[in-house]
């Protein structure tokens, strides 16, 4: 038995892909910390706190109708920062849920800006802006769908820019979900080549994405009691965060303050997962109603009841909260991709929503590399071997982070940065 | 007298009828007579005997609202984040930073008096001597020497004060620029309002520098809250509003 686990120890130190874990500093163990708390101040890759970044909106679809709530996000918000001569061109695309000036996007816009890219910032296509202005369909979730509205994203904003910016390059790079797009936006241009990407980085993105989004809604039931408790641990949280906060010279509830409060209530694993849980429940919810009044499916919202400017959707509020990514998978995406191919089963569904589905592209297309964490919590245990397997040394796995948790760690920041300069 | 009493009693028909008729329009517009069930209804997700945190909110008038809530961003987005935006872009940053020390001690004074209401030693006795050694040796509070002293800053209103008292929320509302409140803190506004204008009357200042002063000071506070309206990527954003700002307010009154 021992010499098995020592097998397969040195198999997995020795195997190209492993970053030789005894020179990784990065400090925390616990997965769901690494997730929840990112990277000490201490830890973090210096970055320039100023940057010329500059917010833009542009309209994809001319003739699209917006539903009256959502009137606001007609146009598609995303920001560019440039440099003042000819540079490589970074396209960052956000995690499920993000938004394309999300905390993660900012720092890599600075770390890329730092090293002389120019940088052009989108959300996720699961992003509620994205699916209103920018997705064709206005139902997320289809790798080669979202493929198709990022790649017209970048299409229309580098039109916009091309005449007074040089660009020597195009790069692509996403994290999370965001990555699994940045693969099949660099599979996508195999064909289109408007780009001809030089390289692509995917940071810790899903391999099945229905095994994550499994996964993500278990996690819910972290919740002491279930999710119909979810009031009363919120009041618990708040008991917490009130009881460090009364005892703080702060009267601002920012970043800093919860930062500290964070280490002062020093939550445990259960709990954290119940945190990744919700907040992955919320970009579930704000996703599946916002596709909801687009299309009128009828998912939450009944197909004959149009909502207007001071409508109060507080009753589907609560509904969509209860309901997870895989609801929405089995109930309304399935379905929906079903009308335009009838005879599709729900597991080759499943199967075309992975990296798998385009294994042999990946396998040979030498511009895409991968970072990753052996303990990602959004992995199936083993999954992590795809990328080993597929990539070979094209994939950096990193022994601990969890979910991104690493991505501002000094050693992560370099590597980001190399595999683009080399 | 009998005219400010006849206009105070046209005010408030006004905005009965405001809120009346915002309270009406929070419905859908439905087409048919009989609802066409969706996937997932209420009646077979949500369970009767749970409760759930956005019930605990008391909003009778969310029509009216919501439209003032897209008031404030039509209002935040056309002038005052623009004039916002030029401030800061023509203000040197230790100005800046000046400016806003200068309108936080000026704070201070409705910190002090509802310390004293709210019969709290340690926090009238530091807003005190904050209050003294920034206005003295902090030349008129540009500088924050006091918490360069280890002197903690404060943050009291009258909102506070009564909600110190055991005075409930009351409901929701959403006030014109000023954005999220309810109706305990809403009627706070006005004791601090008065004290306030007491003590810059005491400066002697002629009333065109007061209404630059009152400027300033909105357009110092809006250039230090980051919030963004309709920029929180959720379609629910107007709920959770309502839930962190009635959440921050109970944690302040507890502090």
């Amino acid at each position: 038995m021992l010499r098995i686990a020592a097998f397969l120890l040195a198999a997995i130190w020795l195997s190209p892909g492993w970053a030789s874990a005894d020179a990784y500093d990065y400090p925390i163990t616990n997965k769901y910390l690494a997730t929840v708390a990112g990277t000490p101040p201490a830890f973090r890759a210096e970055l320039p706190k100023k940057i010329p970044l500059k917010d833009r909106s542009i309209t994809i679809f001319e003739d699209r109708e917006v539903p009256e709530p959502f009137f606001f996000d007609a146009k598609l918000r995303y920001f560019q920062v440039l440099q003042k001569g000819p540079a490589p061109l970074v396209f960052l695309i956000a995690g499920t849920g993000a938004a394309y000036n999300g905390a993660k996007n900012v720092d890599m816009a600075r770390a890329y800006y730092q090293a002389g890219f120019h940088v052009i910032s989108i959300s996720s296509p699961t992003y509620m802006n994205f699916i209103v202005a920018a997705s064709r369909s206005g139902v997320p979730g289809h790798t080669v769908e979202d493929a198709e509205d990022i790649y017209r994203v970048m299409e229309r904003i580098w039109a916009k820019l091309k005449d007074k910016t040089e660009v020597t390059d195009f790069y692509v790079t996403g994290y999370s979900l965001g990555g699994l797009n940045a693969a099949f936006v660099t599979w996508l241009d195999e064909t289109k080549q408007v780009f001809n990407f030089r390289k692509a980085l995917l940071i810790n993105p899903p391999v099945r994405l229905y095994s994550s989004i499994s996964l993500l809604d278990r996690m819910l039931e972290n919740i002491p009691g279930g999710i119909d408790n979810f009031p009363q641990f919120y009041d618990r949280l708040v008991k917490e965060l009130t009881r460090v906060y009364k005892n703080s010279d702060t009267v601002d509830i920012g970043e800093e303050f919860l930062y500290k409060a964070f280490h002062a209530v020093n939550p445990d694993s259960e709990e954290l997962a119940a945190l990744i849980g919700v907040s992955f429940r919320i970009s579930s919810a704000n996703m599946t109603y916002t596709t909801d009044l687009m299309t009128d499916f009828g998912y939450i919202k009944p197909k004959n009841i149009t909502m207007t400017k001071n409508s109060s959707p507080s009753v589907y509020n609560k509904v969509a909260h209860r309901l997870g990514f895989t609801d929405y998978f089995h109930v309304y995406f399935y379905p929906y991709q079903k009308t335009k191919n009838p005879s599709l089963t729900r597991s080759e569904l499943i199967n075309a929503m992975s990296l798998s589905s385009i294994e042999d592209y990946l396998r040979s297309a030498e511009k895409i590399e991968v970072m990753h964490n052996a303990d990602d919590i959004i992995l199936e245990p083993g999954e992590i071997d795809f990328f080993p397997r597929v990539f070979g040394d094209r994939a950096k796995i990193y022994p601990r982070g969890g979910h991104l948790g690493n991505m501002e760690f000094r050693d992560n920041v370099t590597h980001m940065i190399n595999v683009f300069s080399k | 007298m009998k005219t400010a009493h006849k206009q105070l009693s046209q005010h408030i028909l006004l905005l009965t009828a405001v809120l009346a008729l915002g309270a009406c329009s929070t419905a859908p517009v439905q087409q048919g007579d009989t609802v066409i069930e969706p996937s997932f209804s209420a009646d077979r997700v949500l369970d009767e005997d749970v409760t759930y945190l956005s019930d605990e909110i008391s909003d009778p008038w969310e029509g009216f609202n919501r439209s003032m809530y897209r008031f404030n961003y039509r209002f935040d987005k056309y002038l005052f984040l623009p004039v916002v935006n030029g401030y800061k872009t023509i203000t040197p940053g230790f100005l800046e930073k000046g400016i806003h020390n200068f309108f936080l001690n000026l704070g201070d004074i409705n910190t002090f008096f509802n310390s004293i209401l709210q019969w709290n030693g340690t926090k009238t006795v530091e807003t005190t001597g904050r209050f003294l050694v920034n206005s003295t040796v902090g030349l008129f509070g540009f500088f924050d020497v006091a918490s360069r002293m280890d002197v903690p800053r404060h943050q009291e209103d009258f909102g506070q004060t009564l909600g110190y008292w055991g005075v409930g929320d009351g409901p929701y509302l959403v006030l014109p620029v000023l954005g999220p409140s309810n109706v305990r803190d809403g009627v706070g506004l006005v004791p601090d309002w008065l004290v306030y204008s007491a003590f810059i009357d005491e400066l002697g200042m002629k009333d065109g520098e007061e209404v630059a002063l009152t400027l300033m000071q909105s357009i110092d506070k809006r250039a230090n809250v980051a919030f963004r309206y309709y920029e929180t990527g959720t379609p629910f954003e107007y709920d959770w509003v309502k839930l962190l700002y009635t959440t921050k307010r109970k944690m302040d009154i507890e502090k």
